[in-house]
């Protein structure tokens, strides 16, 4: 129904740490061929533990940095360094930290029209003042907040602010790097309700980061799951959650606690921690932790197969 | 004789702005070997509880409880010389940041000795050999070598191992954990929670947990203290918690999970948490509440019963409200 708005083939950002006059220095692949498309109107969740790229992708998508690999396009317009400034606009970010991410010197209305002053520099100051006003009541606000700061606000309202700065460019595409981890329990319902029906009523396409896989299957309608900079699982929401392949999808579900006491435990335990992007395995990355790994697993790499439900695994589930 | 008990213990805070109650009235019991949790959202008083247990608080907090005893020794009254000999050894505690709480100066062996050096007074080749002996029991790979590694060169899961390895280094009959898990990944997350649980299976030791993830609480606790604004509002046995709550705002709060959700709209708690000054007369949650009435918003609320779960409420919910709200 709805074409693409965003469609990402192979994209992958390498870094080179240390070195200097005498040493090489050594690369970090923090993401490596990932692939996905992204609907109008849809949720992508990306999902995985800290150290897998998945902050890396957002940086990607939201124009920050610029592909080591691989082709990003939006709109259908090839992305490059060139046409940033151009493409910015439609693709808007909403950080973890509400604290962290608003300047405590600016008062809300100013924070709300900085985006348009930069790529808006035709439109009149009545105009943008009326469009943040407009925009305060659209996530919730009151219209006296306007001119109060940051620090007067509790977290789940400066999370409102951010979302609404987020949208003053009318974006169609909003990267959500881990919207409510930050937030308590009764603030998160609230912040995702706003979030769903902004959705519903303008149309976002959403990417959604965040490692609470409870929000996720909330909230998501497809899931990527990511291991080391890969992608290793990706399906629809209810194929995830119901009949996960990758083992590393199946532990990651199986330790996400549960809030129900009466629930049986079925964890599966996983030895050690994630290895050391620096040392590019020449295996699948999971397989040291991997309790179906085999010798297969530990020399070559399995690649991500299948359409709907895509995994990366030789002994998928 | 209880392992922990407090009663009506309150917690002042001066603030330039006047006097801050960060907890109000908490009345709790922990017995050997139990798995105790405190569950509450930020600014619910229940870190600062458990800090004014350890004498932690800065000297702006102002204590005052009709009963806080450990094992029977009276901690209102105990010399710091006396508490010292306790706090470290018998009641320990694990806190929520590993990246700030160790002392990047020191290498994480130095740290996990200092507390083996002062209470158990080992001499340095044992010291040596149980810290080694601790590390291999919280999991950290290649112990011997990890000792010699300052904090800033581990990951967060290793350095909060490296907490709880001086948290029990010297077998504490209580240990708190400040929500140990917080910082970390879920796959770390489930081995911690393992490591604490079978601690306390082979130690007999009792284990505070606060924390503010109902599902942790879910696969770990056995009873549960639910704290709003610094009061406690409910105390159930978990499963008893799970399945029917008696206070409206535990209610709320596992009914806005968004893995209890039945729609893509999540019921929701409006409002906020209340503030210094906007502590309302009555019962504090009763501007929030989907059932207060009159009575509610003018007169505070005497704990009721064990058989409504001691709910902090003058209507704790019949069966038939839940669910609704």
């Amino acid at each position: 129904m709805n074409a693409p708005i965003v469609k990402a083939k192979g994209l992958a950002r390498h870094y080179e740490v240390g070195g200097g006059l005498l040493s090489k220095g050594k690369i970090v692949r923090a993401l490596s061929g990932v692939d996905f498309e992204l609907s109008p109107g849809k949720t992508l969740a990306v999902v995985g533990e800290s150290g897998c790229g998945k902050s890396t992708l957002a940086r990607l998508i939201t124009m920050i940095e610029e592909p080591t690999e691989g082709t990003l396009e939006i709109d259908d317009n090839n992305v490059t360094p060139d046409n940033w400034a151009s493409l910015r606009s439609s693709v808007q970010i909403v950080f973890q930290d509400p604290y962290g991410s608003l300047n405590p010197r600016q008062k809300v209305g100013y924070i709300l029209q900085e985006p348009l002053i930069i790529n808006r520099p035709d439109m009149s100051k009545q105009e943008r003042e009326a469009k943040a006003r407009e925009m305060i009541e659209l996530v919730g606000l009151r219209a006296e907040h306007y001119d109060r700061y940051p620090h007067m606000f509790s977290g789940g309202q400066r999370q409102r602010i951010s979302i609404a700065r987020a949208l003053m460019l009318e974006p169609r595409v909003v990267v959500l790097d881990e919207p409510v981890s930050a937030l308590d329990v009764s603030i998160q319902s609230q912040i995702l309700n706003l979030l769903v029906e902004l959705q519903e009523r303008l149309g976002l396409a959403y990417l959604f980061i965040s490692h609470d896989l409870s929000v996720v299957k909330h909230f998501a309608d497809e899931v990527i799951v990511m291991y080391l900079g890969r992608a290793v699982e990706r399906a629809s929401k209810e194929e995830i959650f119901a009949a996960p392949k990758h083992p590393y999808t199946k532990a990651l579900l199986s330790t996400t606690p549960r809030a129900d006491p009466t629930a049986t435990k079925e964890r599966i335990k996983l030895e050690g921690e994630l290895p050391s992007p620096l040392d590019n395995l020449p295996g699948c990355a999971f397989a040291p932790r991997c309790w179906k790994a085999t010798e297969e697993c530990r020399t070559g790499r399995p690649a991500l197969e299948g359409d709907a439900h895509g995994v990366a695994c030789f002994h998928p589930e | 004789m209880s392992l922990l008990k407090i009663r009506n213990l309150s917690v002042d805070f001066a603030t330039a702005s006047g006097q801050f109650r960060a907890v109000d009235s908490v009345d709790m019991t922990v017995e050997k070997g139990e798995v105790m949790a405190i569950v509450g959202e930020s600014g619910s008083g229940k870190s600062v509880s458990m800090l004014a247990l350890m004498g932690l608080l800065p000297w702006t907090a102002t204590i005052t409880a009709d009963e806080l005893s450990f094992e029977g020794i009276d901690l209102r009254s105990i010399t710091p010389r006396a508490r010292r000999k306790i706090i470290g050894k018998d009641l320990a505690m694990i806190f929520q940041e590993p990246m700030s709480s160790l002392n990047p100066c020191f290498t994480v062996g130095f740290q996990i000795k200092e507390a083996l050096r002062l209470h158990m007074g080992l001499n340095r080749a044992d010291r040596h050999k149980r810290a080694i002996e601790l590390f291999e029991h919280v999991g950290i790979p290649a112990p011997e070598s990890r000792l010699n590694v300052y904090p800033h060169q581990m990951s967060g899961g290793m350095n909060q191992r490296v907490m709880i390895a001086m948290a029990i280094a010297c077998k504490p009959k209580l240990l708190i954990a400040d929500e140990p898990t917080t910082a970390l990944d879920v796959t770390i997350q489930a081995q911690i929670l393992d490591l604490l649980v079978s601690l306390r299976d082979e130690t007999g030791m009792g284990l505070v947990l606060i924390t503010h993830d109902m599902g942790v609480v879910a696969e770990t606790a056995e009873r549960v203290s639910v704290q709003y604004a610094g009061q406690r509002a409910e105390e159930q046995p978990v499963r008893d918690l799970f399945e029917h709550p008696y206070h409206p705002y535990t209610s709320a709060l596992l009914n806005a999970l968004p893995e209890r959700a039945t729609s893509k709209l999540l019921p929701t708690i409006p409002g906020v948490v209340p503030g210094q000054f906007d502590r309302p007369k009555g019962c504090l949650f009763a501007p929030r509440c989907a059932y207060a009435q009159e009575k509610c918003h003018t007169t505070p609320p005497v704990p009721s019963g064990d058989e409504f779960g001691r709910a902090l409420c003058h209507f704790p919910l019949e069966k038939e409200q839940r669910g609704v709200s």
